[in-house]
């Protein structure tokens, strides 16, 4: 592992490829960042370098490559997992943070609930987390209940009832940028015996995550908005609530013994990862999280809060915006819409100017809901994003002023 | 810039601001049909009042962005008055608009302003919306009509 530098926005532009590109002949102005990051060069490396060199499956072969092969994958899994502050065999490669909560639902969640039990969820959930809920409540015949949101984006207060047998929240909401107090939760879960589930996956990329720290029984999160390749993912799960779970997919890698008539399983992690795995993707993601390690995290988190507030006080002094999220703790996402200007129309003539922004419900339509809003604009950051870029954004969307005015 | 005030015309602008027939159709035999962009949320419902073969009217509602608001307000205007197979002629004229940028002989009137949007291929069902949802109205079909 490289060492800790000291962390400069221009100088980590640099790793990543990319933002050296130009749409519609202006620089590239990258704030879709919530919806998947960029890649920098030591991922894109590690992902050549394995396809090139050392391609094999794993854990299946005696010969040379399959060795390096699996090295490398148990390798990722193995700083992965410490980088997390969780055991080796607490780290289950996933194809995201989706395929994450989804096997905790099914293996763990779904054979535990029945009729007259809760799941409780919030009412900022991603799409992602809250589906999986409504299968295995259709499934099993628990209901499935959502803390409120205030005003300002935040969680009103989090009640649990006597028959809450399960919690799943996000950490960072992708469409309001709230930070919620998920450390808190956990801990008042764990007073009352309930398993908790933290979807991780804007979180990851705006600082360091440690599970023992949150307190929580499952951690789901996605390469791809962690600055790594798409298709792999993870969930961290503690282990004493692992050894208890059974598998969701069965296949290959995932067993110990197989008879025609019945199977043993294989011990955690393996007993979650049926299947020839995404390795080249497990390799990205490892070389992501390295560079996330050799990063000064807390200096980057400084510069994006930074960040966030320039921008945030650029695009309220546009006439007509009204900004969607406004909690006291935020993390890379500033939603918004304009009044006479639809967000897609936003989205359109900001593209033109080169700045690339998400427009739409971003898969939570209950937020848009509580809102009352069809749509937002967002703007999301990394910490490889400028002042420079959220002057563009402000440029960008004078100019839609002028034309919806 | 030229390509954005090529999109934005000013009669997109004008009829995104001040939508003409944008009212429910309150006839007791009037139809409509919902439709819905899933890719941005826009929702329009369609309401049509026929004699026999002709339109007799036409209206809309809903919300959406500025495309869909002005083609639907656009199709409207164009489309009162007219038969089935002429309003047939026109929308498979104006779809090839927007999505191929090439004209037929069929002559499209103020619709041809929305031909700027073939060249933003992301935006092309913001402005068939309302044509698909007009079908759906005029098939009496009940199922909401998507872009997808
Ligand atoms: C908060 C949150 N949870 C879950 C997901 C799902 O991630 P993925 O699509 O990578 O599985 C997303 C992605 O947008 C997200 O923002």
């Amino acid at each position: 592992m490289t060492q800790t530098r000291t962390f400069d926005p221009t100088q980590v532009r640099a790793d990543f490829p990319i933002l050296a590109t130009n749409v519609w002949c202006k620089p590239l102005v990258y704030l879709d960042n919530a919806a998947t990051a960029q890649k920098p060069e030591a991922v894109l490396q590690a992902i050549d370098r394995y396809y090139r060199e050392q391609n094999s499956n794993v854990h299946r072969g005696v010969h040379f490559l399959s060795a390096q092969a699996t090295r490398e994958y148990e390798g990722a899994r193995e700083r992965i997992a410490a980088y997390f502050g969780a055991e080796r065999d607490e780290m289950i490669f996933t194809s995201g943070a989706t395929a994450s909560i989804n096997l905790v639902a099914q293996a763990f969640v779904r054979p535990r609930v029945g009729p007259g039990d809760e799941i409780l969820i919030t009412g900022m959930e991603h799409h992602s987390n809250i589906v999986p809920w409504q299968l295995v409540c259709e499934q099993t015949g628990a209901s499935l209940r959502a803390i409120g949101l205030t005003d300002s984006g935040e969680l009103e207060e989090f009640t649990f009832a006597a028959n809450t047998k399960f919690v799943a929240l996000v950490h960072t909401s992708n469409a309001l940028g709230t930070v919620n107090p998920v450390a808190s939760i956990c801990a008042r879960a764990r007073e009352r015996g309930i398993p908790t589930l933290i979807d991780g996956a804007q979180a990851v990329p705006h600082g360091r995550v440690d599970v023992r720290e949150l307190g929580c029984d499952f951690f789901a999160f996605s390469g791809h908005k962690a600055f790594g390749p798409t298709g792999i993912g993870g969930l961290v799960g503690r282990s004493t609530v692992l050894k208890d779970m059974g598998p969701w997919q069965g296949g290959g890698e995932m067993i110990r013994l197989v008879t025609l008539e019945k199977s043993e399983y294989a011990a955690p992690p393996a007993r979650f990862e049926a299947g020839t795995p995404n390795i080249a993707g497990a390799v990205g993601l490892g070389a992501a999280i390295d560079y996330l390690d050799a990063l000064d995290l807390d200096a980057a988190a400084a510069h994006e809060r930074d960040l966030l507030a320039y921008a945030t006080d650029a695009v309220k002094a546009i006439e007509g915006v009204r900004v969607i999220g406004e909690a006291a703790h935020k993390a890379g996402v500033l939603s918004f819409v304009m009044e006479g200007a639809h967000p897609h129309d936003i989205g359109t003539i900001l593209d033109q100017e080169g700045v690339a922004i998400r427009t739409g419900h971003h898969c939570a339509q209950p937020v848009m809901a509580r809102y009352r809003v069809p749509a937002t604009a967002r703007a999301s950051f990394a910490f490889y994003n400028t002042r420079e870029d959220a002057d563009a954004l402000a440029a960008g969307l004078h100019r839609v002023r002028e034309l919806f005015n | 810039m030229s390509d954005l005030r090529e999109l934005y015309q000013e009669v997109i602008l004008d009829h995104n601001k001040s939508p003409r027939n944008c009212r429910v159709l309150d006839e007791p035999d009037a139809r409509h049909a919902e439709g819905y962009n899933p890719l941005c949320g826009d929702r329009l419902t369609v309401y049509v009042g026929t004699d026999g073969d002709v339109l007799r009217d036409v209206s809309f509602t809903g919300e959406g962005c500025a495309i869909s608001q002005a083609s639907a307000s656009l199709m409207t205007e164009a489309l009162k008055g007219l038969t089935r197979a002429e309003i047939e002629k026109l929308k498979d004229a104006f779809i090839k608009l927007v999505t191929t940028g090439e004209t037929t002989n069929v002559d499209l009137g103020k619709l041809r302003v929305l031909g700027g949007v073939h060249d933003f291929p992301m935006r092309v069902k913001c402005a068939t919306l309302a044509w698909h949802t007009l079908n759906a109205a005029l098939n009496n079909d009940r199922n909401t009509a998507t872009t997808e």
